[in-house]
């Protein structure tokens, strides 16, 4: 989603306003006992809030140096795969002149302003992670941060060796004085440093003097822990006493807990606890495996008289209505796209269904959660930090500032873990609370609660009429049916929600005649942003119509989409880059079942452009060969980049080939990776080449824009290879070539 | 509950356990070995790979009596010439993104590598594909193999 949207993300923390801003001027002292000595620089203070003692290390609000030369850098954003721990302390190591080999990384404590994200709200009123931002938000605060604390270790060198701060240089981690043959290392100067005025004002480098940044690979800090099974994850919390939790929910959405009987479930061995939350039933074991079988014994009377009790083909019907009614929302308007579709002689008219989607993220969601009297901790791969500290705050009674959030690094995401709700948050603090306290609660959702429990990409149907005047004026007319993610959220409103109609032919090509709706269906299905959000949908119907209306002007794809992208030079130059990198214009060594594709689409600031080769034999599609060019302002750190185009493709082609949610009856159709089928090596392409686009632009996002373009890249392949024409997905050929021929 | 002796990283342990409880969650919640992970509870994504006297074994559908008496060999206590190659291999390359299937993925290839020290790209796919990675990171596994695979042929005997 587009957070950059957001006019008031202090609506998100309603409630506690009172709180959050007294917060701003009280030290953390949540960080007490974490292991961190960090003091916080208080707004309106030109000092650390260092305690006086000469002994004390430098500790910033986002560069602490230790003793031992180490130099952590404190992520207010959430890891979740997508190199945050890496990008983020490349990004102060610049700066501050560092080697590599002594950067460190911990996630901050949930605090607004200091570590709030700025791309959300430039006041950085909410802490969290989404929207691709985490490096474009970070990353003049933090080569700030990195500056300011190289400044401060200079001018203590500079008093102790009585030289011009002007005569000190830094390099790989040393400080030295050239004539006097003087050297420090950070540690030996980071007590004095900590004791100085912080500069009002520091230089940044000129770009063109950088050394780590944009310069090839830097080890991630990572990847040692997460091979050696030694990363913690919020499952792996371990603490005294702790209990496991699993939660009976309703089979349809929108059930709610009439009465249940527990006797069955608290005569399994093991079993400690069965409570009622707001979301259901939760049985408390001694381990899991207890929990498991209390759940399996339990036996609960649902009220489902607000459940939604629809099935996927009632919703689509309900959605095809709304498509040809006139119900609908002006998302962008140029021109006049009905006289000129009117005046066509080449005219398209399509449906589009997007399935429900799960996130499925290789942890299943999990927090633990210790309650005392006057106290709450909660350990989780937190992705919204002060959302969830102020729903934790109301599922205990507490006040936010009680709540202490421990963000630990998250077995994926992709959007799941940021919600307004704090689901899983919320849930085990309110085991906590209806357990009394009595033990740390440790809440786990099997795949099965994963998979049935909701927060989809919404369902979606697009119709589309497009056309090509006999001047060669292109005609685009879209009506957007489905559900609203913000709806209900402190940012919903009346208007358009940007995350139904985000990436549209208005905003991407030179359309001069082009209106896109958007008719916002009612349904009770719980939906939420999935990697790419509405990007994942509009990218593929644009990308396949623009095809399609390429080969009925009989032009090649890429001149087409080149003479719609005068005004768009990014998506050209992209565009331009995979083409020539997929060696577009030589002969396509095709053959029997073989086709090419090409997709390009802006999300999160970035442009990506893909060329998909595939084979297709009988019905299956195999997809051999991406070639993906990105311009994503600085490539920070250009090998996560890579690694975050391979990723976002992978994700896509799941989505493409074989996922998708359904429901009977309001009841979701799919529980485990058996029916929600995801990519395996045996089927990821063999070549994902990745090609970055040289730029002197700010960094822009990464962790989604590799999704958005592959779908329809694929299918564009699948049509040149078979002349069937996709349109729905995941992809089910035979049914399409069914459609095609009736 | 019954007692259940196994013997998990070459070190005799016994637990007072469900012994139809899978070794999984005897690894996980009683032994506190939280390498080996759950992602499915079915068998279907591998992220519970251990050995269990050298085959790869999906601890998540495996009852911890079934692990009575044989070698047990999780992630923590991988040290094989094989798993060691594979580790280093990964962190060389990078190939960890969220990282949490990744003590599965590398348990299965430690175990490949043990038994075909020069897999094809066919023999990859069809000893990995039991093991999923939403975040798609394959295409730097399949190098990693590939190098571990080389590192291990160039090492002296």
């Amino acid at each position: 989603m587009d957070f950059r949207r957001i006019e008031d993300p202090a609506a998100l923390l309603r409630g506690t306003p009172a709180e959050l801003s007294r917060r701003q001027f009280v030290k953390l002292t949540a960080l007490a006992g974490s292991g961190l000595t960090l003091g916080l620089v208080v707004p309106g203070c030109s000092k650390p809030a260092a305690t006086g003692d000469t002994s004390a290390p430098f500790a910033m609000p986002f560069v602490h140096i230790a003793p031992d030369s180490t130099v952590t850098v404190l992520s207010k954003h959430l890891e979740a795969g997508q190199g945050v721990w890496t990008g983020l302390p490349a990004i102060v190591a610049e700066e501050l002149d560092a080697s590599w080999s002594q950067m460190r990384v911990a996630s901050a404590p949930a605090e607004v302003p200091t570590y709030g994200n700025l791309a959300f709200d430039p006041k950085g009123r909410m802490q969290g992670t989404g929207g691709s931002t985490s490096v474009a938000n970070s990353w003049l605060q933090l080569r700030r941060a990195g500056a300011t604390a190289r400044a401060m270790l200079v001018q203590a060198a500079a008093a102790q060796w009585d030289v011009s701060a002007d005569e000190i240089t830094v390099a790989q981690g040393v400080v030295s004085h050239a004539s006097s043959r003087r050297k420090a290392s950070f540690g030996e100067l980071a007590s004095a440093a900590a004791q100085l005025s912080v500069p009002a004002e520091v230089t940044l480098k000129d770009p063109a003097q950088f050394t780590l940044i944009g310069k090839g690979r830097l080890p991630r800090l990572d990847s040692r822990d997460k091979s050696f099974g030694r990363e913690r994850y919020a499952i792996d919390v371990m603490l005294p006493g702790m209990v496991t939790a699993v939660v009976m929910r309703p089979p349809r959405f929108g059930g709610k807990v009439a009465s249940f009987d527990a006797s069955a479930a608290k005569a399994i061995p093991g079993v400690v606890d069965v409570v009622e939350i707001p979301r259901g039933v939760a049985v408390v074991g001694r381990d899991l495996w207890s929990a498991k079988k209390g759940r399996e014994a339990l036996k609960v009377t649902w009220d489902e008289s607000a459940a939604e009790k629809r099935g996927t083909a009632e919703l689509l019907t309900h959605y095809r209505q709304l498509a040809g009614g006139s119900e609908a929302l002006t998302a962008a308007q140029r021109g006049d796209a009905n006289g000129t579709l009117a005046r066509a002689h080449k005219l398209i008219h399509a449906d589009f269904e997007f399935p429900y989607l799960a996130h499925a993220p290789m942890e299943p969601l999990t927090a633990v959660c210790r309650l005392r009297a006057d106290s709450c901790e909660i350990w989780a791969g937190c992705q919204f930090q002060t959302v969830d500290q102020v729903n934790a705050a109301k599922m205990t009674g507490l006040r936010a500032h009680q709540v202490k959030i421990n963000t630990l690094a998250a077995g994926g995401s992709f959007g799941r873990r940021a919600n307004f709700e704090s689901d899983y948050i919320a849930e085990v603090a309110s085991i906590a609370k209806a357990t009394g306290g009595r033990y740390p609660v440790r809440l786990v959702w099997t795949r099965e609660d994963d998979i049935t429990g909701g927060r989809y990409r919404p369902l979606n149907l697009h119709r589309i009429d497009a056309g090509i005047g006999s001047d060669g004026r292109v005609a685009y007319r879209q009506r957007v049916v489905g559900q609203s993610i913000l709806a209900g959220s402190p940012l919903g409103g009346n208007g358009v929600d940007a995350t139904a109609v985000e990436g549209n032919a208005a905003d991407e090509y030179d359309l001069e005649d082009v209106s896109i709706t958007w008719s916002k269906p009612e349904v009770g299905i719980p939906v939420l942003w999935w990697r790419s959000v509405g990007h994942t949908h509009m990218a593929f119907s644009k990308e396949v119509i623009i095809d399609e209306l390429a080969e009925a002007a009989g032009q090649d794809p890429v001149a087409f989409r080149l003479r719609l992208l005068g005004k768009h030079p990014r998506h050209s130059a992209v565009l331009r880059l995979a083409a020539e990198k997929a060696g577009w214009n030589q002969p396509f060594a095709g053959g029997k079942g073989r086709g090419r594709g090409v997709a390009v689409h802006e999300s999160f600031g970035s442009v990506v452009a893909q060329v998909a080769e595939v084979t297709v034999s009988g019905d299956d599609i195999r997809v051999d060969r991406v070639v993906c060019a990105v311009d994503c302002g600085i490539a920070v750190t250009p090998d996560v980049v890579v690694a975050q185009m391979q990723s976002g493709i992978g994700y896509g082609l799941s989505a493409a080939l074989w996922g998708e949610i359904t429901l009977t009856g309001g009841r979701v159709d799919q529980s485990n990776f058996d029916r929600y089928r995801v990519m395996r090596i045996n089927e990821m392409p063999k070549l994902v080449e990745v090609h970055i686009l040289p730029s002197t632009s700010s960094p822009s996002g990464v962790g989604e824009p590799g999704t958005p373009p592959i779908a329809p890249a694929v299918a564009n392949a699948v049509r040149m290879a078979t002349g069937v024409r996709i349109r729905r997905l995941p992809f089910d050929l035979a049914a399409a070539r069914k459609e095609q021929k009736a | 509950m019954s007692s259940v002796r196994l013997t998990i990283n070459g070190q005799a342990r016994e637990l007072d356990v469900d012994p139809e409880m899978p070794l999984l969650w005897a690894l996980r919640d009683h032994l506190a070995l939280t390498g080996t992970k759950f992602g499915c509870g079915m068998s279907l994504c591998g992220a519970c790979t251990v050995h269990i006297d050298g085959q790869p074994t999906r601890s998540c559908i495996t009852p911890v009596a079934a692990a009575s008496g044989r070698q047990v060999t999780t992630i923590e206590g991988l040290s094989t010439p094989a798993g060691r190659a594979v580790q280093t291999a990964w962190v060389d390359l990078d190939v960890p993104q969220c990282g949490y299937c990744q003590s599965g993925q590398i348990m299965s290839a430690a175990a490949l590598l043990a038994s075909n020290p020069h897999p094809t790209d066919a023999d990859i796919d069809g000893a990995m594909a039991g093991n999923i990675c939403r975040c798609a990171t394959y295409v730097r596994i399949r190098s990693a193999i590939h190098k571990a695979a080389d590192a291990l042929a160039a090492a002296p005997e």
